[in-house]
């Protein structure tokens, strides 16, 4: 097989979607649930922002898309991409699909780079691989892609090793690389996590805009709620494991559901915020991936905890057709503020967090 | 020097740590020397908080590092109590120690992986046991209590943590003297979003708690923004802009400050987005650009910031100095007045 | 804990024999080592003499188990000598950095330089060769790979937060090394120590070769020994002689090498919770 296309997708069909994943991880201490039944979809020349902490799955799951686990890893599920079975493809050793089709930017873009190659080299080594193209065609293929990505002076560029180059023009390079084969899908996990703030802006520029001009729908995995708000059109927040809300990003931000969404967003400090506002912290510690109990894992964080919460995980449902979470107590709902007041009025949740003074 | 000058510096009484004309240059190799800090002065008066944000390269953990001198200091004075702490060296340089201490970004990274977490807390004062006198249990266990880890955990070893845990016994562990001063190099960082503010809300508590004098560190404008009195902007070894937090966040008057604003996901209000638009190219900190240290990327920049520095000047009636040549005026009133 | 499972216990047994029967030899009840004519020579291994007889109708075992004594002497003495100069001498290389960095650096590539087998020759054929002096040469050869290595670690610590931390709460740079260094640098490096044993043993084997190990017919090792043993017409009609103190030998610096391999994984420090 030379390569695997995508047909003209159904109207209304996703390019692509994500059902039941699982990702089990042995270690000593025993089995790590890293991704719990997870499921998605994507639209052509859409973002979907998965959000989510250290530990919440995100990484893994971008990783699994992409056929980058380790061997030891267990995973079940289905990913379908443009009516392809992307796991099926993946064990059968399929040349030219990732990297091609589906590409991925990571958050150093120094562990995508070879230290000790030009950075030309690196780009058209791709091409003449994935597309056949001689090396003169992919020599200037390469500098039109560095001048895409905003590259300045590409034609010197190209000569330089990844050293040479500062951390933003770096990730710039590993963008350019990504695009080389014009991939339908692009996976960013966290791009801007190791630059600056003024480099960070400028990179998000360059997605957004190569996503339009080029049609590719994107996933970009961020911890940054600010840059998932600002650059999705979906998003989906990851705890645990577990997808726990997804909303277009308009609705989420507005009309959250989920306490862990509504307690994240509370706790960061804002630039609007008053000088020396206190911050509504997130109480206790992120959840153990070992073992985990049958029960909501925010549970033992959350204000709105019922005895309810601690017997079973919650599905991911929702009345509101697209907005959907995972909670029995949803806040901005009645149950959710009968829950917030039943709490409040003993002094603790359920599951022994003490509510309603500050710690 | 551009960015230098001391018109920042406000003399008064109650003024703990003065940090006047710092120069740090560390050698890179073949003669080349790394321009960390250039001359930077400020000063932070008892109990206050002065954050000090920049970008990577901007020499603002350096500074912090030269104050408690982790780092040599090649030039200028660090003023603290009346008494010039670069000039000290060997038993009088230790002996001062204490008072001034530190917490660090990566709290992993600053536990010791092989001794417990109550040694890690009591190390201070097993340094200073003989001068401090009898110190016992029972200051470990209020220590232990106050930042929020269990004293039952006491035994445990760093890597039993997290890593928020693992900060807030760093903050034991510096507290243990009783500084009059904390330096906080970027404590926040390392630590996952929904753990950032128990942290933020704690040295505001421990603040209190210990009438501590705060440096704090960060990339990050809203944290900084959220713990600061006043605010030190650096860039590339100098002293951008320097006034009082809602000075500097309402009124941001250096072409550099307000494109920080303006790049972080959800600018602020005073500025607009289009003003982050100041390239990606942070010039060399072994061979800074002539006069302002900014005018390579600065939009506003003219001939004579590519060839005079820029002194801090005071700006507005307000607590607010900047070292610009072309600074923004945002607030007309201000101006006229 | 994770466990070390059966062949570490075996590996640790057989080491413990060792080190039981070297330090008890004189006291069991076995022939006398030295002496001569306690069987015919060159007798295949018997009820009496369990690994037969040399030339000279010496009892094999129970030279086998007085030559113990002076092996594992040599070994643990020469690698206990290297860890104390050499590690020593590299943390101090590494934490105070300088010119005592570069001072101690440029003695450590001398003795790297210096081809190994001629310094021992060197020591050896110019003074006496007491216990003492051929522990001290296989040392002093142990110092700069055991120097360079926790220098190179120490670089790596030093460089750490808690450090800079011990500093800044104003502990003294003895202390930093003692309590903040020490602790992560030698760890890791006393699992090599069975390692550098190993290797002692078997230079000690080398030295008796040339016939520069301890000197005296009363100095009995397994590496005389097999030297004893090593004429042509020996191993062809009488190959117990050797192959004897060799397996003994191999089984030994065997266990060592595993005993220090799966310690050292053992306490690889975890420093992450998750």
């Amino acid at each position: 097989m030379r390569s695997v296309g995508v047909g003209a997708l159904m109207a209304g069909d996703p390019l692509l979607s994500v059902r039941d994943l699982h990702v089990r991880f042995a270690t000593e201490r025993g089995d790590v649930n890293a991704v719990n039944g997870v499921s998605f979809d994507l639209h052509e020349g859409q973002t979907l922002a998965i959000v989510g902490e250290s530990g919440s799955g995100k990484s893994v799951t971008a990783k699994t898309l992409m056929n980058l686990l380790p061997r030891s890893a267990r995973v079940s599920g289905e990913v379908t991409y443009g009516g392809h079975d992307v796991r099926a493809l993946a064990a059968a050793g399929t040349k030219h699909f990732f990297g091609v089709q589906m590409t991925m930017v990571f958050q150093d873009p120094m562990t995508s780079l070879n230290p000790v190659k030009r950075v030309g080299e690196q780009i058209a080594e791709t091409l003449r691989y994935h597309l056949g193209r001689s090396r003169s065609e992919a020599r200037s293929e390469a500098v039109e892609l560095l001048d895409t990505v905003g590259v300045p002076e590409p034609a010197r560029r190209v000569r330089q090793y990844p050293h040479e180059l500062s951390g933003g023009l770096r990730q710039r390079v590993v963008i350019a690389m990504a695009l080389a084969c014009r991939p339908r899908l692009l996976i960013a996990d966290e791009p801007t996590t190791a630059v600056d703030v003024t480099v960070q802006k400028h990179l998000l520029d360059l997605l957004d805009d190569l996503r339009r001009r080029r049609g590719m729908s994107m996933i970009l995995i961020t911890h940054d709620l600010g840059v998932a708000r600002g650059r999705a059109d979906d998003v989906a927040v990851m705890y645990a494991g577990r997808v726990v809300e997804t909303a277009d990003a308009d609705t989420l931000f507005a009309d959250m559901r989920h306490p862990y969404t509504e307690a994240l967003l509370r706790s960061i400090p804002r630039i609007e915020d008053p000088v020396h506002h206190r911050l509504d912290p997130i109480q206790g510690r992120p959840p153990e991936s070992i073992d985990p109990p049958e029960a909501c894992a925010f549970a033992p964080r959350c204000a709105y905890a019922q005895s309810d919460c601690l017997n079973g995980v919650p599905e991911l449902d929702g009345l509101l057709g697209l907005h959907r979470f995972a909670c029995l107590h949803p806040t901005g709902t009645e149950r959710g503020a009968a829950a917030m007041s039943a709490n409040q009025a003993a002094g603790v949740t359920a599951a022994g967090m003490p509510v309603g003074g500050d710690r | 020097m551009a960015g230098s000058g001391r018109a920042q510096l406000r003399g008064r009484d109650d003024v703990l740590l003065e940090v006047k004309d710092l120069v740090v240059h560390f050698g890179a190799g073949r003669r080349r020397v790394v321009h960390a800090v250039s001359g930077v002065s400020f000063d932070v008066a008892e109990g206050e908080t002065l954050g000090i944000v920049g970008e990577s390269g901007c020499g603002k953990s350096t500074v912090a590092r030269a104050i408690i001198r982790l780092v040599d200091i090649t030039a200028g004075e660090v003023l603290f109590e009346g008494r010039d702490l670069a000039g000290l060296e060997g038993e009088e340089l230790r002996r001062v120690r204490p008072r001034l201490q530190m917490i660090f970004q990566d709290p992993i990274s600053s536990l010791n992986p092989r001794r417990r977490v109550r040694d890690v807390i009591a190390e201070g004062l097993a340094v200073w046991g003989d001068d401090i006198g009898s110190w016992s249990h029972d200051r470990i266990d209020e220590l232990m209590e106050a930042v929020g880890v269990e004293a039952r955990h006491g035994d445990r070893r760093p890597h039993e943590f997290s890593g928020g845990q693992c900060q807030r016994i760093g903050i034991a562990r510096a507290l243990a003297l009783d500084p009059k001063v904390l330096i906080c190099d970027e404590p926040v960082s390392a630590l996952d979003v929904s753990i950032q503010a128990q942290i933020l809300n704690l040295l505001q508590d421990m603040k209190r708690r210990y009438g501590l004098t705060v440096l704090f560190i960060s990339h990050d404008l809203a944290v900084v923004k959220n713990v600061s009195d006043r605010i030190v902007v650096m860039y590339l070894g100098k002293v951008c802009e320097i006034g009082s937090t809602a000075e500097i966040y309402s009124r941001p008057a250096h072409p550099y400050t307000r494109a920080l604003l303006a790049s972080i996901p959800e600018p602020a209000a005073a500025v607009a987005a289009d003003e982050g638009d100041i390239g990606d190219e942070l010039p060399s900190a072994t061979a800074p650009p002539s006069g302002c240290r900014f005018h390579t990327r600065c939009p506003r920049a003219t001939e004579v910031c590519r060839e005079v520095e820029p002194v801090t000047e005071p700006i507005g009636d307000g607590d607010h100095y900047i070292a610009c040549h072309h600074p923004v005026a945002v607030d007309i009133t201000a101006r006229s007045r | 804990m994770r466990r070390l499972g059966f062949c570490f216990w075996l590996a640790v047994g057989w080491l413990a024999m060792m080190a039981l029967v070297a330090t008890f030899a004189p006291l069991l009840p076995i022939a006398d080592p030295t002496e001569v004519a306690f069987g015919g020579p060159r007798e295949a291994p018997s009820a009496d003499a369990w690994f037969g007889t040399d030339a000279l109708g010496r009892d094999v075992f129970s030279r086998t188990v007085h030559g113990a004594r002076i092996s594992l002497a040599v070994g643990g003495f020469a690698i206990v000598f290297g860890m104390v100069v050499g590690g020593g001498l590299g943390i101090l290389a590494g934490y105070f950095r300088g010119r005592l960095d570069q001072g101690v650096g440029f003695v450590f590539f001398v003795l790297l330089s210096f081809p190994a087998l001629v310094l021992a020759i060197l020591i050896t054929a110019t003074l006496e060769r007491s216990l003492l002096v051929v522990s001290l040469t296989i040392g002093i050869l142990a110092v700069a790979p055991v120097g360079l290595l926790s220098r190179a670690s120490t670089l790596v610590f030093a460089e750490r937060e808690f450090v800079a931390a011990a500093r800044v709460l104003g502990a003294t740079h003895g202390r930093i090394i003692v309590r903040e260094l020490l602790p992560n640098v030698v760890i890791p490096m006393g699992a090599l120590t069975l390692l550098g044993m190993a290797v002692a043993v078997v230079a000690e084997g080398s030295l008796a070769f040339l016939g520069l190990s301890v000197a005296g017919d009363n100095a009995i090792s397994w590496g005389k020994m097999i030297v004893d043993g090593s004429g042509l017409r020996d191993l062809q009609n009488a190959a117990h002689v050797t192959m004897f103190p060799v397996a003994v030998m191999f089984a030994t610096v065997l266990s060592l090498n595993f005993a220090g391999d799966r310690i050292r994984q053992h306490f690889d420090v975890k420093e992450l919770a998750f």
